[in-house]
């Protein structure tokens, strides 16, 4: 069993410490147990199951520091691990951004863990994927998909008294469908916490009738455009940005935050006042850890408000360097925080479309890359249904285009947001936006 | 039950993004458990067979077993400082096996007898699961028994042999060559790996390889307060299948084209972060292009990319047929245009190669993860379509007797699966000089490096962008140039190749991260190409204004 309970976890970390002879001593310890199936053609290609457990030690004398993991847990293994993070230290260079360990803090219990999730089993799993690949075979189209679910914990613990421990679940469901002739293709890829509100049925079908509802689809010249984004299609445009709201990156002159002459953007209105993007870790569709890497609180956090950017996170190191609080970035990797949750309204996507008089309907994009990190401009292309809309209706499906956009233009050009969603690692509404830049036809389908 | 231990490179800042999907798997090891003596070919036969047995026993028809030790490292610098350094180790057995028709797979990193015998059962047991909802039932290619073979890649240098403070003071010297030169920032690293792989196979094969790579890169920034633009300049060296003797050029492994200098080879780091650092203060004040129509003039620092892009991913079999519709994308090659013998997919000039036996290549292996000799063969001949790249369960669907050896798992722990082999465009069989290429040019850009790219999701119209854009005007390069991409679609581009240097400028490209699968898998695989060019392509600018 992968997943250990915070009273465990709590005791093999205390005994570990016991060991240590170091300045400071950080300890952590993180788990999960995952599986997946695989599908294409509509059958199964492959399925499997993952587990890991891992213990790291970071130990530090003066500003040395070194690290070492291992994934056995008797005694002598714990001691020999603390050993050879102390051994390292002793032989690393110095690292001058060295900051001291953080002591206790009360952090908020994390509500990201959800029992049928975890309780997930290949036999489940094909289930799943069965009513989806029926869906596909019913309507003689073909099915590619790729069902995964994880469990899994982490907790830190330093020679100074701070814990914390964090549990967490997730399924994540794909489907590709396209029909026999290679004409037609439609996509679904939703996230949730609770297996419970994953319908792998109901979701193939809305793939299936984009693979229908998108053959025949004409070419229409490349130009701005006024876009609907739905949230899948708005989140690939947005799922880079939040990285931007970095003080030190900002502060170096090489960030979209960075100003003409010096300083940073913070406190200016940088986007459309429509615009209001948070973090909340506590936000039970999209629930994270209540604690960063390093050891510090992790709360709601406002990024931007009605366009006016508010915050920008900073590291300890450079926090100290320039005399502001430190404060974690939202979401992902080494933060906590949860992902980026954007503000809406509630007009549903049919709503959206009644109200707009000519447009294109984006599914979502693909191969999104970064063509200017000045601007933040990048390019991609649309793909599984893409659609022309006329005078408050779907006219017809048109071919892909290649964009050329910058989110942060983007985000200045908006027309009306809908009722957000959860997609990936964020929520957000569906988005018209006036002027997006298609630069190109793609033959793709 | 698999078993997978991730080692996260945290706090690494800008530096990150370099990092992006290195294989850091494992355990952290100090640097002398590098040098432990490798665990001998009769103690992983023995292993081996105790899998090939259990499965057999439960009812696999076929399996296969690989028994894998990896080993990584990592030496991170930013500015005057050291990052990380990072030793990683993964040690395990994968075993995969066909029962009932279908493919299973199972993986521990326990290696008693015990585990592995029930780890067999279960890759059966799943193998059996899966069968209730296949279509047809997996039909391999023979390959004979090879007995008790191995290859190593012919390194001169084992770089997990250099003790890590020589690369530390070369890493630091290149910072320092950077910063006194007027950039603003530098981030520079090594990475460098060595897969130990053990295959075994019921067909009678027993395989160790000793495969080693490297990568030695740099970003340099220069940052201009006044205007509030900044610009970067990475490395021009190419990830190696190769030792740690990359890292000294002489002057045979150095070409020089024109405004700068480039490496074939071998890689000289500190005399490329010197040209890089002026560069970064070119580029600040360099022109921003008129879009439009151009002749491209593609370094093979950049051009190996497209090849990778264009050429290389939609002649892979499994994406034609359709494995990869939910992740990687399918392909415009269809089977009918291979068929036909006739499509049209370059010009006359365009001959392209895949081969495994490449010296130096990152995808070069003495044999594949299903146990194939390596081959060579032609993918474009004269400009036409004429094969693909097969793994074993596909080799009958284009009539194949047998694999083209292009099976690989980037761990113990993943299935392996069709990966690239090295796709190479062939140089001109006449003599033909870059500097006579760039004075046919009346209105071109001479591209150097890889930048931003983006292809859709069969292989038709893609963007790419460059490190380094030199304006060509009457056969002159006349200065440097900004905000520069160019589209185009696949069939159109190649056949818009009109001209290419001969062998001597021929050079590798390489990529060490190639995503593909799901779960996704890594790979390495190289390019080499001459430098080419291409008449008439369509170049858009990329500057736009924020706030």
């Amino acid at each position: 069993m992968a997943i250990l309970s915070k009273d465990d976890t709590q005791a093999i970390l205390k005994k570990v410490l016991s060991f240590a002879k170091a300045d400071e001593t950080e300890v952590s310890l993180g788990g999960s147990q995952s599986g997946n199936i695989r599908t294409a053609r509509n059958a199964v290609s492959t399925a499997g199951e993952v587990s890991n457990l891992s213990l790291g030690v970071s130990s530090s004398f003066g500003k040395r520091t070194g690290n070492a993991s291992i994934n056995e847990f008797d005694d002598a293994s714990l001691e020999k691990v603390v050993r050879r993070a102390e051994e390292l230290a002793r032989l690393a260079p110095e690292n001058p951004e060295y900051m001291p360990l953080l002591g206790p803090s009360n952090f908020a219990e994390s509500i990201g863990y959800n029992e049928k999730t975890a309780a997930m089993t290949p036999d489940t799993r094909a289930e799943m994927v069965a009513k989806s690949l029926k869906v596909a075979k019913d309507n003689k189209l073909e099915a590619a998909g790729f069902l995964q679910n994880s469990a899994g914990f982490r907790a830190v613990m330093n020679s100074k008294g701070l814990f914390a421990y964090n549990k967490s679940t997730d399924v994540a469901f794909s489907v590709t469908v396209r029909n026999q002739e290679g004409t037609g293709s439609g996509y679904v890829d939703h996230s949730y916490n609770d297996v419970g509100k994953l319908d792998t049925l109901a979701l193939t079908k809305i793939a299936a009738n984009k693979a229908t509802s998108s053959v025949g689809a004409k070419a229409i010249e490349p130009g701005r455009y006024t876009v609907i984004l739905e949230p899948l299609a708005a989140s690939d445009m947005l799922g880079g940005i939040i990285r931007g709201f970095d003080l030190r990156t900002a502060d170096e002159g090489r960030s979209f935050m960075s100003k003409k002459g010096g300083g940073t953007r913070l406190g200016e209105q940088l986007f459309d006042e429509k615009v209001n993007i948070w973090s909340d870790p506590l936000n039970p569709e999209l629930p994270g850890s209540t604690w960063s890497g390093d050891g510090m609180p992790v709360g709601k956090t406002t990024w931007v408000e009605n366009g006016v950017v508010k915050n920008l996170a900073v590291s300890r190191y450079w926090a100290q360097k320039k005399g502001v609080q430190p404060l974690s970035g939202p979401g992902g990797g080494r933060f906590g925080g949860g992902g980026m949750i954007m503000a809406g309204g509630t007009a549903s996507i049919e709503e959206m479309i009644k109200n707009t008089e000519k447009g294109i309907l984006v599914t979502r994009f693909w191969y999104i890359r970064m063509v200017d990190q000045q601007t933040l401009v990048q390019t991609g292309l649309t793909r599984d249904g893409t659609f022309f809309i006329e005078n408050g209706q779907i006219k017809f499906p048109i071919k892909n285009f290649r964009f050329n956009e910058s989110p942060i233009i983007m985000l200045n050009n908006v027309e009306e947001l809908g009722k957000p969603v959860r997609s990936g690692s964020s929520i957000l509404p569906p988005m018209k936006i006036r002027d997006f830049t298609f630069t190109s036809l793609s033959d793709a389908i | 039950m698999k078993r997978r231990n991730f080692i996260g490179l945290a706090g690494m800042g800008a530096a990150g993004a370099l990092l992006q999907g290195f294989p850091v798997l494992g355990r952290t090891i100090e640097e002398a458990e590098f040098l432990v003596q490798r665990a001998d070919a009769a103690a992983k036969k023995r292993m081996a067979d105790i899998a090939l047995q259990a499965a057999r026993s439960k009812g696999a028809t076929y399996t296969d077993v690989r028994i894998g030790r990896y080993l990584n490292q990592a030496v991170i610098t930013r500015d005057n400082r050291v990052q990380n350094v990072a030793n990683t180790e993964s040690y395990g057995i994968g075993i995969r096996v066909i029962a009932n028709g279908s493919w299973g797979f199972a993986a521990t990193e326990k290696l008693d007898n015990d585990s592995i015998a029930k780890t067999a059962a279960l890759a059966v047991a799943i193998a059996k699961g899966n069968s209730k909802l296949i279509i047809e039932s997996v039909q391999l290619a023979p390959q004979k028994g090879l007995g008790e073979v191995s290859w190593k890649t012919p390194i001169e240098k084992n770089g997990f042999e250099i003790p890590v403070k020589e690369k530390v003071d070369l890493l630091l010297s290149v910072n320092d060559a950077a910063l006194k030169g007027g950039a603003n920032f530098i981030n520079a690293s090594i990475f460098m790996i060595n897969e130990q792989k053990y295959f075994a196979s019921s067909d009678g094969s027993y395989i160790d390889q000793d495969v080693h790579r490297i990568w030695p890169s740099f970003t340099v920034t220069k940052t201009d307060k006044a205007s509030g633009k900044f610009q970067t300049r990475d490395a021009l060296s190419a990830p190696m299948g190769m030792g740690y003797e990359y890292m000294y050029a002489g002057p045979e492994h150095k070409v020089n084209n024109g405004p700068l200098t480039l490496y074939k080879g071998r890689y000289d780091m500190l005399e490329d972060v010197k040209a890089a650092t002026q560069h970064v203060h070119e580029k600040i004040t360099a022109r921003s292009v008129e879009p439009g129509k151009y002749d491209l003039v593609l370094d093979p620092t950049h051009l190996g990319l497209t090849i990778h892009e264009a050429t290389g991913h939609p002649t892979e079999l499994d994406r034609v047929l359709g494995y990869e519709a939910n992740y990687a994308g399918t392909s415009f090659l269809t089977l009918d245009k291979w068929k036909s013998k006739n499509f049209n997919y370059g010009s006359k000039l365009v001959n392209v190669q895949a081969d495994k036996l490449q010296p130096g290549s990152l995808g070069a292996v003495g044999y594949d993860d299903e146990g194939v000799p390596s081959g060579q063969w032609d993918i474009i001949k004269d400009g036409i379509l004429v094969n693909y790249q097969t793994i074993r369960d596909q080799a009958h669907i284009l009539g194949l007797k047998a694999s083209q050896g292009c099976c690989y798992a980037d761990s113990w722990d993943s299935v392996q699966f069709q990966r690239m082999p090295n796709v190479s465009l062939m140089p001109n069989k006449n003599k033909r000089s870059v500097q006579d290429i760039i004075k046919s040019v009346k209105k071109g850009i001479y591209i150097v490096g890889r930048g931003s790219y983006s292809i859709d999701q069969q292989r038709y119209n893609f963007q790419f962008g460059g490190q380094l854009f030199y304006e060509i005007k009457d056969g002159q390069i006349v200065g440097m140039l900004n905000d520069v991409a160019y589209q185009s679609n696949t069939q159109e581009f190649w056949n818009s190749m009109t001209d290419i240097a001969d062998q001597s400028d021929y050079r590798l490209f390489g990529t060490f991260n190639d995503g593909k699968g799901q779960p996704s898998q890594s790979s390495a695989v190289s390019h080499g190409s001459s430098t080419a060019k291409f008449e008439g392509v369509n170049v858009i600018n990329t500057g736009r204004k924020i706030g």
